[in-house]
Formats: structure tokens, sequence, C-alpha cells
């Protein structure tokens, strides 16, 4: 890591740089991951790693994103709740790829998939 | 768990339950073993809940009655004939140590550290993360506090930073 102390420095200048430009208003969106054993190993960490690259990828920068740890609903990990002007919507049995189209179609154009929520499991 | 890395994730992730400020992670890698040792500042456990912490139907949880984190890894180690030990003081801190028979037919791969540790650092920016990977040849050590003092302010999950990161723990694994 040592020679790289200097490229570090540099990004931090990058990073300063953009940070100017983006959008600096207070988080309105909250995604909370599941991440005690039973997620990590129904596959919570590859799933975290989606949501993140999603958002960073779009520049939604009022988007937070936190971990939890488990909430006694084991068969449905790994899942993550989306939080929105306090408004919950908990999805369920995610892959890295249901969770990037949750980003894109609940958080970008604010429409729920049913299809992944937990209302819908549980009625299976 | 698929693979050690899964459990580092995990164990760390009590550490970050019990509250704690700094949490070291060591892989320590050889021909014959993989030994894991993950420690922690947080508030520690009394003798009672150290005494049963691999005994799988213990746990202080409250959404579940048996906790599955300690004892899936020391199912893992022993599957290899490996060692596990695991000491603990009361508001000190925690310390787990794992060693893996890595030539034993059931020893679990090592699998994606790398992704573990971004993890943890993009989860808890504000915990400092001593991750170091060694074996005979080489040595690594991410260390987020320095990290953290390089950037003066800028937030060490920033995107840029986080890719900087990233780039710096692949580039040392190709060595491994
Ligand atoms: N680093 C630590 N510091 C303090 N207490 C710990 C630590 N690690 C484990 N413990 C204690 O041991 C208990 C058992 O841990 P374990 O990881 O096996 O299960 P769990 O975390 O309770 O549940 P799970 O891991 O299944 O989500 C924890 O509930 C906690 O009380
Ligand atoms: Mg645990």
């Amino acid at each position: 890591m040592k020679k790289s102390i200097a490229d570090l420095m540099k990004i931090r200048d990058e990073a300063l740089k953009n940070m100017q430009l983006r959008d600096q208003s207070e988080s309105n969106c909250r995604v909370v991951v599941g991440m005690g054993t039973c997620g990590i190993s129904a596959g919570a960490r590859p799933v975290l790693r989606a949501i993140i690259d999603e958002i960073n990828k779009r520049s939604l920068n009022n988007v937070q994103v936190v971990q939890t740890g488990c909430v006694g609903m084991c068969r449905f990990e790994p899942m993550f709740d989306v939080n929105i002007n306090d408004e919950k919507v908990t999805y369920v049995n995610m892959t890295s790829e249901k969770a990037r189209q949750v980003v894109v179609e609940h958080i970008v154009n604010k429409r729920v998939i049913r299809d992944y929520t937990i209302g819908k499991s549980e009625n299976e | 768990m698929r693979d050690i890395s899964m459990h580092v994730l995990d164990i760390a992730m009590n550490s970050i339950k019990a509250n704690a400020t700094v949490i070291k992670i060591m892989i320590i890698e050889s021909d014959e073993t993989i030994r894991l040792i993950i420690k922690d500042n947080g508030c520690g456990m009394d003798k009672e809940t150290l005494n049963s912490v691999v005994d799988p139907f213990f746990t202080t949880r409250k959404t579940r009655n048996v906790g599955l984190g300690i004892p899936l890894l020391y199912q893992n180690v022993k599957r290899t004939s490996g060692k596990f030990n695991i000491t603990s003081s009361l508001k000190l801190g925690t310390a787990i140590e794992a060693i893996f028979n890595r030539k034993h037919i059931d020893c679990i791969p090592l699998g994606d550290i790398n992704e573990t540790i971004i993890s943890l650092i993009l989860l808890e920016p504000l915990i400092d993360f001593i991750y170091t990977r060694k074996n005979s040849f080489k040595k690594y050590v991410l260390n987020t506090k320095k990290i953290k003092r390089v950037l003066n302010g800028v937030k060490i999950n920033e995107k840029e930073v986080i890719d900087w990161l990233k780039a710096d723990l692949l580039n040392f694994s190709m060595a491994f």
C-alpha cells in the first residue's frame, strides 16, 4: 500500500471535486439489508454489492444503505427493506439481478415490484 | 457457509454488533493451513456466554433461539481436523482464531476475501478495519485508520475511494 499513498491523495481530490457536483440534499431513501448469518449464507453479500453498484452507477446520492441482523424470517433471505419517506417495502429471496431491478424500478421510477415483496411470498 | 470469506463477514458482523470500533482481520496462509484471526475491541462476553458460544443452541439474540455463526465456523474448522479458539473479556473485546487444514478434502475455499473487506468498509465506514493477509513470501496490510488520515474528511465509502481500495486489494491478491 505504501507507494500508493500519493495515488490515494489524488483520489481524495477527485472525490472532493465530484462531491461538489453531486446533489447534497438530505437522503430520503434508506435501504436496510439483512446481514445476519442466515442472510450472509443465503447470498446477502452479492446482493448488497449489486445495490450499491447500481446506486453509484446512477449517482443516486440521497440513498443510504445500512445493515441489520437476522429479523427472524431466515427462509426469506437474502432480503432488504426499501424505506422512502417512512414507507417501508420488504423485498425477499433476492438475487443481485433482482436487487438491481428493485433499485431501478422502486428507487428511481418509484414503482414497487410487487412480485418480489414479502406480501406476495407469504400468500404463495 | 460456502467459503471462508463468508465466515469472515459473518464473524465481523458479531464484532459490529458488539459495538467494536476497531476490527482486526488476519489471514495467514501456508502450504498446509489457512489461519484466520478476527479480533475486536467490542463489549466482549462473560464466562458463561463464552463457554456456550460454540453450542448451536445458544444465542443472546431474540428473533431466533439459536445462534449459528460461531457454531458453523467451528464445524467447518473441525471437519478439516483444524483448530478453533475463542477468547473474550468483558469490555475489552473478543478474539477468534480458526485454523483450517487446507489439504483436507472437506476444507472450504478461501473465497473472495476482497469482497468481504470492501463490503465491511461500505457498511461500516466509521469502524476501523485492519486487514492483514500474508504468506511466507508476502504481506499486505490495509489499515482504514491510516487511509482516513490521508482522506482528511472525505468519506472512505465514497465511490472513488472504494474503487481505489478495490484496485489496491486486487493488485495485491494477484501476488498470492
Ligand atoms: N465478537 C463478539 N463480541 C461479543 N459477543 C459476541 C461476539 N461474537 C459472538 N458473541 C456472542 O455470542 C453469541 C452467539 O454468536 P453467533 O454468531 O454464533 O450467533 P448470533 O450472532 O447470535 O446469531 P447468528 O450469527 O446466527 O445471526 C452472540 O449472540 C453474542 O452474544
Ligand atoms: Mg453471528
